[in-house]
């Protein structure tokens, strides 16, 4: 089986390439200083918004399609599910370690530390910790049904788990910014669109991530066949 | 047999096996008392009065040592082949599941009762209250609902005993809590109708957790 290397992802890479730099100038020259911040520190930090809140939202999307890949995994016990959730895992792992190290940098000039221990902060991390599990069950196992069955149910377990860790630590006193709810975006209407506009863009950078990591793990299961094969003939 | 029967069999075999060796009892006992006397040493310089951190040393030592008793629940049975055995019985597998799960639970209890006495008067404070038993029974209930499922997984595992804590404790951040929550409300003699939210999410946990635990189970113990 040859795959061509220009093959139909190659204009989603494109066309997020191009979002992804049209964000960056959106977010860094485009959109307006904030009018309600103190220090020229605080300012500059504003900014890191475009970039923290599109990385936590891929993070926990990503740890949703893990979810769903695991569960039908268990349903059909087909091996391109779990390659699904293993490879969602890995982005969102990514992703969400973002999360906390642009989370940090901007808290340092905002709140006058590192780290805090807020529900939103908390609630990263131990997500964060549920999934380095996930990967270091799997690297524990050897059999690769097995492996596969286990995943995914620590995928289901996990996953549940998280909007519940997050009610927990709620209740105790926060001091995250909530950017939206009910009544009032936090955002003002000149920051909103470059905000979507860097959301949709590292959706994009999300996707075009997980086929390329789909893709790798389907070509080392090609290999590993390969190389069965190669030694039964022997 | 009906189910009840069969969860009451395998809840059985297992006291049977323990009383045999003690083996699980005696070590997490043993290690519940050593992480209380040692977190009295790590704490007694540094803080003033010892009754604001016994919720979270209580609920640290019986994890622990919980965690112990976890870990060998499957390992006998994988290591002398009667998980096999178990598998072929004409049991329901969550039979299994809820067997297993009862057994640590009750393990884990016995210690809490033995320990929590022992753990008033070297904090003194007052742990024997009715609501604060309901608090740990609670607790150690998800704690151990959880942790059966996790257990069948670890046991197949390369280092097995490793693995266990880390899959297990950032899934039970929620009920551990709770847990501590309720624990240092009633010790600071608030009434339980303060607490209410901390409450149902301990119950919540339990619940969400056990179901899932046991519409997975099968798929941990397929061959």
């Amino acid at each position: 089986m040859k795959t061509s290397r220009l093959d139909g992802t190659i204009v989603l890479n494109l066309v997020t390439a191009v979002f992804i730099l049209v964000a960056l100038y959106l977010a860094l020259i485009q959109s307006p200083a904030p009018a309600n911040v103190d220090t020229e520190t605080q300012r500059y930090a504003q900014r890191i918004i475009y970039f923290h809140i599109p990385h936590a939202w891929v993070g926990f999307l990503a740890f949703l399609v893990t979810f769903v890949g695991s569960v039908l995994y268990l349903w059909k016990g087909e091996r391109r599910w779990d390659i699904l959730a293993l490879s969602s895992v890995e982005v969102g792992v990514a992703f969400i370690t973002a999360t906390i190290i642009t989370g940090s940098i901007w808290a340092k000039p905002a709140w006058n530390t590192w780290w805090t221990w807020d529900p939103r902060l908390t609630t990263s991390t131990i997500t964060w910790l549920i999934y380095i599990s996930y990967l270091m069950l799997r690297s524990a196992l050897d059999d690769p049904a097995r492996r596969a069955r286990f995943a995914a149910v620590y995928g289901i377990v996990g996953f549940i788990s998280v909007p519940i860790t997050f009610f927990a630590i709620r209740w105790w006193r926060t001091i995250h910014p909530v950017l939206f709810d009910a009544s009032n975006m936090g955002l003002s209407p000149n920051m909103r669109f470059p905000f979507f506009f860097s959301l949709a863009a590292f959706t994009l950078l999300y996707l075009v991530i997980l086929i390329q990591r789909v893709r790798v793990e389907h070509l080392a299961d090609q290999v590993a066949r390969l190389k069965a094969s190669l030694t039964s003939i022997k | 047999m009906t189910f009840l029967r069969q969860v009451v069999t395998i809840v059985h075999k297992d006291i049977t096996a323990e009383l045999r060796t003690k083996e699980m009892f005696s070590s997490m006992f043993v290690f519940a008392l050593l992480s209380v006397v040692i977190f009295n040493f790590a704490f007694e310089l540094r803080v003033a009065d010892a009754a604001t951190i016994a919720p979270g040393v209580l609920w640290i030592s019986v994890t622990f040592a919980g965690m112990l008793g976890l870990n060998r629940s499957f390992v006998l049975e994988k290591d002398q082949g009667c998980l096999d055995g178990l598998l072929l019985a004409p049991v329901d597998r969550s039979a299994i599941y809820f067997g297993k799960m009862l057994g640590n639970f009750l393990f884990i209890t016995v210690v809490e009762a033995i320990i929590l006495p022992i753990f008033s008067a070297l904090f003194n404070v007052n742990l024997i209250q009715p609501w604060v038993l309901a608090v740990m029974l609670l607790g150690t209930l998800g704690f151990s609902g959880v942790g059966t499922l996790f257990s069948a997984m670890t046991v197949h595992t390369r280092a097995r005993e490793v693995l266990l804590p880390i899959l297990l404790f950032p899934v039970v951040v929620p009920a551990l809590i709770a847990a501590v929550k309720l624990t240092a409300g009633l010790l600071d003699g608030r009434a339980l109708a303060d607490m209410t939210n901390w409450m149902q999410l301990l119950i919540a946990f339990d619940i969400i957790f056990i179901a899932v635990s046991y519409m997975t189970f099968d798929y941990v113990v397929e061959e």
